[in-house]
């Protein structure tokens, strides 16, 4: 609706109704189930205003179509916290693929009559997995930037894992959305541009933000313009 | 501007008082490194932080007041703003906090009185940010930065923070329990905590360390005889392997055992790492001594090789030898009279293969009756080059590569021998080739050119060409098996001297330290955001990301005298083809930093 300028007041109901129209049931239903949450939020804070600010819920993508979900926490005027979300590891997959395994090892002991094929098939299985867990799948990614003080990037798997990158001010130039050319399309990223203290002007390297959950552009164009209030601040 | 405050979490339950550390320049931030407790003295607290300033040169000021009340302990708001009189500062921090709630309250009051929050709404331009004193204290922040680079370069926050932290370590000294004038609260306010046997070993390195720098310089004197710098012995002392290794490690023991402290944390690291790794060596040495020589293991393996089988020290070295030796010579004469027959079923030139094979056999009727010479000496030396182990199992492998240089030396030769004919026979060729069809290399101007060549000179050259060339096949094997036998040997050399400059460089203290104590080593730093109540400024939590594993082998890898190829896959293939003698280990000596 910011987009549209009515002219008149026929204009005006016309754009009411369509913007009214467009607010799906999915966004209604996500609303109602976090009052719960909202009100202990308030509860707890004795009827002060909520660090909680929960962001209109839009429905939001990858860029291969898996649903994503984006957490934005304010906890301070210059702090802000942006958490995106992974789809779970999915259960029909690892079934999946255990079967597929096991039945190729049990069709190669009954040509070979050797056990030691299952066994080496079993710990196989069972250490692809944990592999996978560990090192592979990303349960969420969080980005934490702070005003005078840096930018925190931090990845967590579904093993609980964490690995995390602090990136102070001083060397921060920007925060960026860029466009890459991947084959037949084109794909949107956030990233951060780095420069050496000494030499303010020039961009020694790119730090590409969310890589594992790749949410697409109006997920990034979100977590940009929150991320540029902050660093306006600090400028 | 946000104005950051680092405070140590030591101190959250410290009693009232005042606020002593350091506003970092430039970056409008502050670290708290200590709270001094009621009740003291103005002008002894002037005093200390002087003194404590010109030991640690860090620029210490009262940066504030801190007030925790207990209970039944009022009123003291009035006195602590009055204390800001005392010691005049640009701005002065007032934390305070009251028991039962976790955030805290912050003013700041500037030069002139004014409360710098009347001009804002709440105090939300504050950030309160938790460190652990003690780990901030040991870490050592990574890229590590040269001491004398000075900070033209807008020098990095954290960097800063660890290094005041660091370099603050006798404000520390101080505990609760002293009878002085001041009282502290910091990490170590409790009481200092030392090991006994850590105190006792410092204590007794610096004689031993004394001593064993006067046993290398005495080492060192012996290597500097005239008669050991004469070309010969220069040249074979710089072939065998074994020469330099040990002068590797004595380079390392004058690192390590120098009586001086070590200045810098890169130092530090570097001597620890070469200590560590010689203690290892020694051990993994004598492990494989104790496996040797116990349970009659070299006895199991003569038998494998020697058919008669003898339980004796002594007969099992000079059977291990004999046995070794006969097999390598009887497979090297097996490989020559299948050569001299129809070997793999090609048609070999008679006469040539004859001449060459016989050739190639003397030389190893030869080998052998030098090594039967030997033999009533190897035994003696071999039990006793055993023994090298326990100089450290770089030392033995070292060892075992000179022996098997030693002993397939003719192989050698005859990879020289071999090589050398092939190599007349193709430049023969090729020069032939340029007479049979008109042409000529010009040495003025390094180029082929065409020449207009006699009768009877192209009539000798073609024959000569012709017979060459029906002649190659034969040389061209001799010099394809030789050829591989050598490479065979090379890459033996090859994988012994990986393993040992593995050994050599492996930096395991550093490992260690980043296993056990991941805080020592810091890459960087993670921040929590500390839930808080509301009308208190932000709280943060920082901790220690530890440097990664492959960034500690990277940064304190020892540099060692590593042997790389020195040729590219491309140019060896030309120069086996064109049959110019390989030497495909260059040693790169070691680069000091």
């Amino acid at each position: 609706m910011r987009y549209a300028r009515p002219k008149n007041a026929g204009d005006l109901k016309a754009t009411i109704r369509a913007t009214w129209a467009l607010i799906t049931p999915e966004q209604c239903h996500r609303l109602v189930d976090s009052m719960p949450r909202r009100i202990a939020a308030v509860i707890q804070a004795k009827g002060a205003p909520t660090n909680v600010i929960s962001m209109a819920e839009e429905e939001f993508t990858d860029i291969n179509g898996n649903s994503i979900s984006l957490d934005c926490q304010t906890h301070s005027d210059f702090c802000r916290e942006f958490t995106v979300t992974s789809p779970k590891l999915s259960l029909r997959k690892v079934m999946v693929y255990t079967c597929f395994v096991w039945l190729f090892a049990y069709a190669v002991f009954f040509f070979t009559e050797n056990t030691a094929v299952l066994s080496s098939a079993i710990i196989l299985t069972l250490a692809g997995m944990m592999i996978h867990i560990h090192f592979v799948k990303v349960d969420h990614e969080t980005l934490l930037i702070i005003g005078s003080l840096g930018v925190q990037l931090s990845s967590s798997y579904a093993s609980g894992r964490e690995s995390t990158i602090f990136i102070e001010m001083n060397k921060l130039k920007d925060i960026v959305i860029n466009e890459a050319v991947y084959m037949h399309s084109i794909i949107y990223y956030l990233c951060i541009l780095i420069k050496d203290p000494a030499d303010p002007e020039t961009v020694t390297s790119v730090v590409p933000l969310f890589q594992s959950s790749n949410p697409r552009l109006n997920c990034l164009v979100q977590v940009y313009r929150s991320c540029q209030e902050i660093l306006a601040q600090s400028r | 501007m946000v104005l950051k405050i680092f405070f140590p979490q030591c101190c959250n339950t410290a009693d009232s008082g005042l606020l002593v550390g350091r506003w970092i320049p430039g970056h409008n931030s502050a670290v708290v490194l200590a709270v001094i407790h009621y009740p003291f003295i103005p002008g002894q607290v002037k005093k200390y932080l002087s003194e404590l300033q010109s030991q640690t040169q860090v620029d210490l000021t009262v940066l504030g007041s801190w007030s925790m009340p207990k209970e039944g302990q009022e009123g003291m708001d009035s006195f602590l703003k009055d204390l800001s009189t005392i010691f005049p500062q640009e701005c002065w921090l007032q934390l305070s906090r009251e028991i039962g709630k976790r955030g805290f309250t912050c003013q700041v009051v500037q030069n002139n009185g004014r409360l710098l929050q009347e001009q804002k709404n709440g105090d939300d331009k504050i950030v309160l940010i938790h460190y652990d004193q003690r780990k901030v204290m040991l870490s050592q922040l990574h890229p590590v930065q040269d001491v004398g680079q000075k900070s033209d370069v807008e020098a990095s926050e954290l960097g800063l923070v660890f290094q005041t932290v660091a370099q603050s370590q006798p404000l520390f000294l101080l505990d609760k329990y002293d009878d002085g004038p001041l009282k502290l609260s910091h990490w170590q306010s409790e009481g200092r905590e030392a090991s006994i046997i850590a105190e006792l070993l410092k204590q007794a390195s610096v004689p031993v360390c004394i001593f064993l720098t006067w046993l290398l310089s005495l080492w060192h004197w012996l290597c500097s005889f005239r008669i050991l710098h004469l070309r010969p012995v220069l040249f074979i002392s710089s072939k065998l392997s074994t020469c330099v290794q040990s002068g590797y490690r004595a380079v390392h023991f004058k690192t390590v055992f120098s009586p001086k402290k070590a200045a810098t944390h890169m130092e530090f690291m570097r001597k620890a790492n070469i200590f560590v790794s010689f203690l290892v060596d020694i051990a993994l040495g004598l492990l494989l001594i104790s496996w040797l020589y116990r349970e009659n293991r070299i006895s199991k393996l003569a038998d494998t090789l020697v058919p008669v089988a003898d339980v004796s020290m002594t007969h099992i070295t000079s059977h291990l030898w004999k046995s070794l030796e006969s097999r390598v010579a009887k497979e090297l004469q097996e490989l020559l009279e299948w050569l001299m027959g129809a070997p793999a079923g090609l048609k070999m030139n008679r006469a040539l293969d004859q001449v060459l094979g016989r050739f190639f056999l003397y030389h190893i009727h030869l080998w052998i009756s030098y090594i039967h010479l030997m033999s009533p000496f190897i035994e003696r030396i071999l039990w006793y080059v055993g023994l090298s182990g326990c100089l450290g199992l770089t030392f033995a492998l070292s060892i075992l590569s000179d022996i098997v240089a030693l002993l397939t030396f003719h192989i050698y030769c005859f990879y020289v021998y071999g090589a050398r004919l092939y190599c007349l026979k193709i430049y023969g060729l090729s020069s032939l080739w340029r007479l049979f069809r008109g042409k000529k290399w010009n040495v003025l101007r390094q180029r082929v050119d065409s020449c207009s060549y006699d009768l009877d000179q192209l009539f000798i050259g073609t024959l000569l060409f012709t017979i060459l060339l029906f002649l190659l096949p034969t040389t061209a094997l001799y010099y394809l098996v030789f050829t591989l036998l050598r490479l065979v040997m090379v890459l033996f050399q090859g994988v012994i001297h990986l393993s040992v400059d593995f050994i050599n460089s492996l930096p395991l203290f550093a490992i260690g330290l980043r296993i056990c104590r991941p805080y020592r080593l810091a890459e960087g730093v993670k921040f929590k955001v500390l839930c808080q109540e509301p009308g208190t400024p932000l709280h943060l939590m920082m901790e220690i990301n530890p440097l990664k594993c492959s960034s500690v082998l990277q940064c304190y890898r020892t540099p060692t005298y590593s042997c790389y190829p020195k040729d590219s896959w491309a140019a060896l293939c030309k120069k086996l083809f064109v049959g110019e003698l390989i030497y495909p280990w260059k040693q790169k000596t070691a680069k000091t930093d």
